[in-house]
């Protein structure tokens, strides 16, 4: 892989360094972009309030009580728990939010993680051995695609009961497509250059070819749709929960509580902004650390990140045809 | 270009059999509709009869092949819930949604190529990271949440606009805004990055130098070249655009198909669903070769079957 890949690397880091600077250079190059610091931390924090919690605030966010129902936010009269207020049932939204982003989480990842794995091994097989391998392989993403993935949700979720582990399965199998595609078109490429060729005239297997050759060069264009995917993912399972076909009560996820709150709109607003609030600063999060990454992970691009952003954009090649 | 289509219909059309056969299967696992018609104290017999007159005591494939010779005689059999003809249902719902879809698409693609290229013109300007900003907080917004969030600025604090209904121009802002939010997002980002690429291609700068005024470069040059990635993207959202039907009209009660599809999956009333997918999927199949022929009138590449 550095082999064959020094020659492509930016002047800033050629030739190929060794794993330890590489790291280091990532960090760098994290550092000097805020945005994209920000969203890590931001995501960083979802992730630890999905892990520690629930053990810290499952208590507390299902205690119910009953005089102090529709609590507003900003005052501490209650106690710091009660910060985003209370909802109709005089449970704390504060901890509700932190409880449930383990919910939503643990939907969407599994589901990301289960598409990107299936959809990346199938689509750089199918782009690898082309032919009727390659054919069946697009008319079965065509097939997926061609068809709303959320009614296909609101379908399969009826007949099957809306548990946690038939949504992941749902979306899991809706966005397979997706990395299908994407691999397949990057490993149909790869597979004609003079490396592969090299492969195989050794005698290698096909599979040990696509985990040696191909798959390291795929990969990075993967991970960044994934990370895009994964907002998709979110926004889906929110969708469904909103609609009463996803996560049930008494489980709590950012969907739900929208939903919940939506009953009580008129007199308590913030049950149902909070939620929704979490979900969007996620989401962007996500699709700002993905344009980052998109950018860090082609050698092409990557040097760019060394410029503050006010001079990142194609500035060279703009001044050069602009009269 | 009639050959091009002609493959293009052909490798389109598994795909829209496979969903209605999907649809037909999976509608029936959702349960017997017999619990839910008939009384609880209904006799087997009852029962028995019931299923005989739908036609559920046949064997599956059979219903499927009496469904298909029926559709071919447009006959989409009849709701079990109203016992009105499911044709009727659907094409009273399907006018609602287009309408909805239709508006939102051509705002979106309006609007999504002038903010873009008004953003790719100066990269980097205060324009362009304000387009950036907003365009990728839109593209990762809920819908529902926005939709909500609109009702309570708009409907509730405000009283401007109505929370429900189709009446009146007023009522159609909040579900067009809805609906529009995340194609437009990510159309600006698409019709950006088309169009920063283009603005800086050579034949812009032939352009220029041979007099062009800047309107004419960016809209007749660049955007020309930037359109077929923007189209496809569009295509796409689309399809996407049906999701987001199911949700708008549900909040908003707008009397389309995404709610006709939701309501007839909860009361299993098959023949109304089936007819729904069914007249979604076909134009969801015309939509993508309408897309495609436009795609190849770009481009001459894709007319002539060259792949890259």
């Amino acid at each position: 892989m550095s082999t064959t890949r020094a020659g492509l690397d930016s002047p800033a880091d050629a030739p190929d360094p060794g794993p330890a600077i590489r790291r280091a250079t990532w960090w760098r190059l994290l550092l000097r972009d805020r945005f994209a610091c920000l969203a890590v931390v931001i995501l960083l924090f979802v992730g630890a309030a999905a892990l520690v919690g629930p053990m810290l605030f499952g208590d507390l966010a299902t205690r119910q009580n009953l005089r102090a129902v529709n609590r507003p936010p900003f005052s501490l009269d209650d106690g710091w728990a009660f910060l985003l207020g209370s909802d109709s049932l005089g449970r704390s939204v504060l901890a509700r939010l932190v409880v449930a982003s383990r919910t939503t989480l643990s939907v969407a990842l599994p589901a990301v993680v289960i598409s990107l794995v299936v959809g990346s091994i199938w689509g750089m097989w199918a782009g690898f051995h082309r032919g009727w391998r390659e054919n069946i392989s697009m008319r079965v993403a065509d097939v997926i695609l061609s068809f709303p993935a959320l009614l296909l949700a609101v379908v399969v979720l009826y007949v099957f009961s809306p548990s946690a582990a038939n949504i992941i399965l749902v979306l899991a199998i809706a966005r397979i497509p997706i990395y299908l595609r994407a691999a397949r078109a990057e490993s149909a490429e790869l597979q004609s250059r003079l490396f592969v060729d090299a492969a195989r005239t050794f005698g290698t297997r096909s599979w040990a070819i696509i985990g040696r050759h191909v798959a390291p060069t795929v990969l990075p264009t993967l991970f960044t749709v994934a990370s895009l995917d994964f907002c998709f993912v979110m926004l889906t399972e929110s969708s469904l929960s909103f609609l009463g076909i996803g996560i049930q009560p008494p489980d709590m996820s950012w969907g739900l509580m929208v939903a919940q709150g939506r009953q009580v709109l008129q007199s308590a607003w913030w049950i149902a902004v909070f939620p929704g609030l979490a979900i969007v600063v996620t989401t962007v999060s996500a699709t700002v650390l993905a344009s980052w990454a998109r950018l860090a992970m082609d050698p092409g691009q990557r040097w760019r990140l060394t410029l503050p952003r006010s001079r990142r954009a194609n500035k060279a090649l703009v001044k050069e045809v602009r009269p | 270009m009639l050959t091009f289509l002609r493959r293009r219909i052909a490798s389109s059309a598994l795909p829209l059999v496979v969903v209605i056969l999907g649809v037909f299967c999976l509608a029936r696992l959702t349960g017997d509709p017999g619990n839910l018609y008939l009384p609880l104290s209904a006799t087997p017999e009852m029962r028995a009869e019931f299923a005989a007159r739908h036609g559920f005591d046949q064997p599956l494939f059979v219903q499927f092949g009496d469904y298909l010779t029926q559709v071919f005689r447009l006959d989409f059999g009849e709701s079990l819930r109203t016992a009105e003809p499911a044709a009727d249902a659907v094409l009273r719902a399907f006018p609602a949604t287009l309408q909805l879809a239709g508006a939102t698409m051509i705002l979106a693609i309006l609007g999504a190529v002038v903010v873009g290229s008004w953003a790719a013109y100066r990269p980097n300007s205060v324009a362009d990271r304000v387009a950036s900003f907003t365009s990728t907080t839109a593209a990762s917004m809920p819908d529902f949440w926005f939709a909500i969030m609109g009702v309570l600025v708009f409907a509730v604090a405000l009283g401007w606009l109505p929370t429900s209904g189709t009446e009146g121009a007023a009522a159609w802002v909040l579900p067009v805004l809805t609906l529009l939010i995340r194609p437009f997002g990510v159309l600006v980002q698409v019709v950006r990055g088309a169009m920063v690429t283009a603005l800086s291609a050579p034949y812009i700068k032939v352009a220029r130098s041979k007099g062009a005024g800047e309107v004419r470069v960016v809209f007749g040059h660049a955007l020309r070249n930037a359109a077929p990635p923007a189209l496809t993207v569009a295509g796409d959202l689309t399809v996407g655009l049906v999701n987001g039907a199911v949700v708008v009209e549900t909040i908003f009660g707008w009397p389309g198909i995404g709610k006709l599809m939701i309501t007839s999956i909860l009361q299993r009333d098959f023949a109304v669903l089936q007819a729904a997918v069914l007249v979604t999927a076909i134009t969801i199949f015309a939509l993508n070769i309408v897309i495609d022929a436009c795609y190849a009138l770009l481009d001459s590449r894709v007319r002539q079957g060259v792949t890259t």
